[in-house]
């Protein structure tokens, strides 16, 4: 299997799905001339041509709303915040519309749509650029929201939120884009909602997605060696809808869970989990549920600082070692 | 577009507004005498049905909010009477009238409101939230110039799938002000689109008259956009159509957005929630229903031109009544959805298990 970045792998799949349906379009910010603002739909137009993949102004309530619009009829947009904390200026047209227009007509109606874009910290942009709305999202019934960590569930995941029916929000990071890993030359799906267990363990569930998938596992192996602790990470993929039970499945065997997410504790999908695990899993646990968090404030500029507010291979060591203390 | 457009489109002084009257308007002139009298008949459905609806609401068998269209009837029946096959509408939350006019039922209507099962969105969206996509009619929104872009995506969504059509994304006169509506304006102009704007300027936005709360002519922003625009008067129906034809063409033919602002007043409050006694007069209100009343005019017009007797008028008022009551006698013995039904319609996954293909849990408790 060739090694590709997260970055090519999600190209890839927009070109496979735009070669395979004259409905999907893409539209957003820089995608066409500029080649992407993160390089990701570099190519595209000169494969595709201005029809297809759509250079749009900085309007976003305007063509996000206007993709929702399309899809209703359709059209299968493919749209591209250059980041997902711009979401906020086009919240009414994501979370009234797209979410809420099937429902409001009694079914008669659905959005096929896809928003996609990076959210992520890390990278020292700022409380304004570094938002992670996976949580607020994952909290209006009738979208799907899906954050994957490597390039090949980046593809999988792509492939199929553009095939899904229902409106799909699609969390990518800046940091990922560079990432390598091994994506197969044939055509495959992952279906939305299949979390997928990237280390086997025996004391400790890591529930985990995104980003923090990655940090996760470089505490296990740490785990492993200098603690002979063997901990099992479960990368929930998906958000919405939620492999819960994969989660529990790990949590039966394992008797510990750590959540590590990138979000604000407050609300986060990190207290969605705890609730559920302890509510279907209560006399499984050994302990209590510990989660990892963003460090609760607005996203710092400070470089090394920002490195010690969002969950890094060491925090996750010292959370994990701290539920066997 | 690269090159710096010609000079921008100014207000038309079109043959449709100027010359003639509009009743000359080929586009009236070409009506039977039929179809006069069925957009009479479909003006007074709509009135009878929002006083019965009124009364229901007042009798406590509707909850939340209810925006009456009662005064604007032309405007909705007006435009909505040009549409073609491929020709779409979205509204804001005053959307009785529309709903009407694009042939939706009034069965399904009352049932909505009542909260029914049987209601055109199963109960599911209320007053503001009608929707009939079989009839081209995509709601019914309940946030003030939200529905704009969807409407300048059903115009793009024609255009990106080859089809020959135009989409009239109507709002209010206080919805001109929201950014959305901005946005809309220029990603219609700049790709062209099939949209025409129509605001329905019924002087107040709730409370706030239009002096208080817009800045210049509302339709001229427009020019700003490179758009044309035009401004017509909402109580009369030929002039209504024949403004909107003219429009719509240039819409289905060459694809040019517009945007139109029609002049109208609502003889009730903003919504059921309204006193109506802070901002505007009782004889203002009296004023314009004396003078200016589309239905009343138009059933002058129509017997004046002989198409109509009195008589004649008496039987369709009479038989629109007739229909509104039937509406809520359908709605009252009609079933609530139950609670099961919550959590349908939510996903089309969910609605369609044979067909579902992602996995894991998509509600939670
Ligand atoms: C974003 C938003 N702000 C405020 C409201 C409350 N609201 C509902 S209708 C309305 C007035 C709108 O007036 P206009 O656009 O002129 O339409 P009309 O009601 O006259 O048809 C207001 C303030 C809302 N529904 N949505
Ligand atoms: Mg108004």
């Amino acid at each position: 299997m060739p090694a590709i970045t997260y970055r090519e792998a999600i190209r890839h799949a927009l070109a496979e799905e735009l070669e395979r349906d004259k409905n999907v379009v893409i539209l957003g910010e820089e995608v066409g001339q500029f080649n992407g603002s993160y390089k990701v739909t570099e190519g595209l137009l000169a494969k595709f041509g201005p029809d297809r993949i759509v250079d749009t102004p900085i309007s976003e309530a305007g063509f996000i709303g206007m993709g929702v619009g399309a899809s209703m009829l359709g059209v299968r947009p493919v749209m591209e915040l250059m980041f997902w904390s711009f979401y906020s200026v086009a919240f009414d047209q994501i979370l009234n519309n797209a979410a809420n227009v099937r429902y409001m007509s009694g079914g008669l109606i659905n959005c096929p749509i896809v928003i996609r874009g990076p959210a992520n910290g890390g990278t020292n942009v700022g409380a304004t650029h570094s938002h992670t709305p996976e949580n607020v999202l994952a909290n209006h019934p009738g979208v799907k929201v899906v954050v994957p960590a490597t390039p090949y569930d980046a593809k999988g995941l792509l492939k199929s939120a553009i095939r899904d029916n229902d409106p799909v929000m699609f969390l990518e990071n800046t940091i990922l884009y560079g990432n390598k890993g091994e994506v197969p030359e044939e055509e495959y799906l992952i279906p939305l909602g299949s979390a997928d267990v990237k280390r086997e363990g025996t004391d400790l569930t890591i529930v985990t997605y995104g980003r923090s998938v990655l940090h996760s596992l470089a505490a296990a192996e740490v785990l492993q060696k200098e603690h002979n602790l063997s901990a099992e990470i479960v990368d929930l993929r998906s958000i919405r809808p939620l492999d819960i039970d994969t989660v529990l499945k790990s949590v039966a065997k394992t008797h510990r869970v750590l959540i590590v997410e990138e979000q604000k504790p407050f609300a986060s999908v990190g207290t969605q989990l705890t609730y559920m695990i302890q509510r279907e899993a209560f006399d499984e646990l050994d302990a209590p549920i510990h989660r990892l968090a963003t460090v609760d404030a607005p996203a710092i500029y400070s470089p090394p600082v920002e490195i010690e507010q969002l969950p890094n291979p060491q925090r996750v060591l010292q959370a994990a070692l701290e539920i066997f203390n | 577009m690269s090159k710096k457009a010609t000079a921008a489109p100014k207000k038309s002084t079109g043959s449709a507004t100027s010359a003639e009257s509009p009743a000359d308007a080929p586009v009236n002139r070409s009506l039977s005498k039929v179809e006069r009298i069925e957009l009479f008949r479909t003006m007074v459905r709509i009135r009878r049905f929002e006083e019965r609806s009124l009364r229901a609401y007042q009798g406590k068998k509707i909850g939340g909010f209810m925006h009456p269209y009662i005064g604007q009837e032309a405007v909705a029946v007006g435009c909505c009477s040009l549409m073609g096959k491929d020709d779409h509408v979205i509204t804001a939350y005053r959307d009785h009238g529309h709903a009407i006019a694009v042939g939706m039922g009034l069965n399904e209507q009352m049932a909505e409101m009542y909260g029914k099962a049987t209601g055109c969105s199963k109960g599911k969206g209320g007053s503001m939230h009608f929707f009939a996509p079989d009839r081209n009619f995509w709601g019914g929104h309940g946030i003030v110039g939200g529905q704009i872009p969807l409407g300048i995506g059903l115009a793009y969504g024609l255009k990106y799938l080859g089809r020959k059509g135009a989409a009239m994304a109507f709002m209010g006169d206080g919805a001109v002000n929201q950014g959305a509506v901005h946005e809309s304006y220029n990603l219609a102009a700049l790709w062209q689109l099939p949209v025409i704007f129509v605001i329905e300027n019924n002087g107040y936005s709730m409370g706030t008259s239009q002096s208080r709360s817009s800045a210049g002519e509302l339709a001229k922003r427009a020019e700003g956009y490179n758009m044309a625009w035009d401004t017509c008067d909402g109580h009369d129906l030929y002039a209504v159509r024949a403004m909107m034809d003219k429009y719509l063409k240039l819409a289905r033919e060459e694809s040019k957005p517009a945007v139109i602002e029609i002049r109208c007043y609502r003889y009730r409050g903003h919504s059921v929630a309204d006193p109506d006694n802070t901002y505007r007069t009782k004889a203002e209100i009296e004023e314009y229903r004396r003078t200016k009343d589309p239905i009343q005019t138009f059933q002058q017009r129509l017997i004046a031109a002989k198409i109509l007797t009195e008589a004649e008028a008496e039987e369709i008022d009479q038989a629109a009544r007739a229909e509104a009551e039937a509406a809520a006698e359908f709605a009252e013995a009609s079933p609530f959805p139950t609670v099961e039904n919550i959590q349908q319609d939510v996903y089309w996954e969910a609605d369609n298990p044979a067909e579902r293909k992602s996995q894991g849990r998509l509600f939670f408790d």
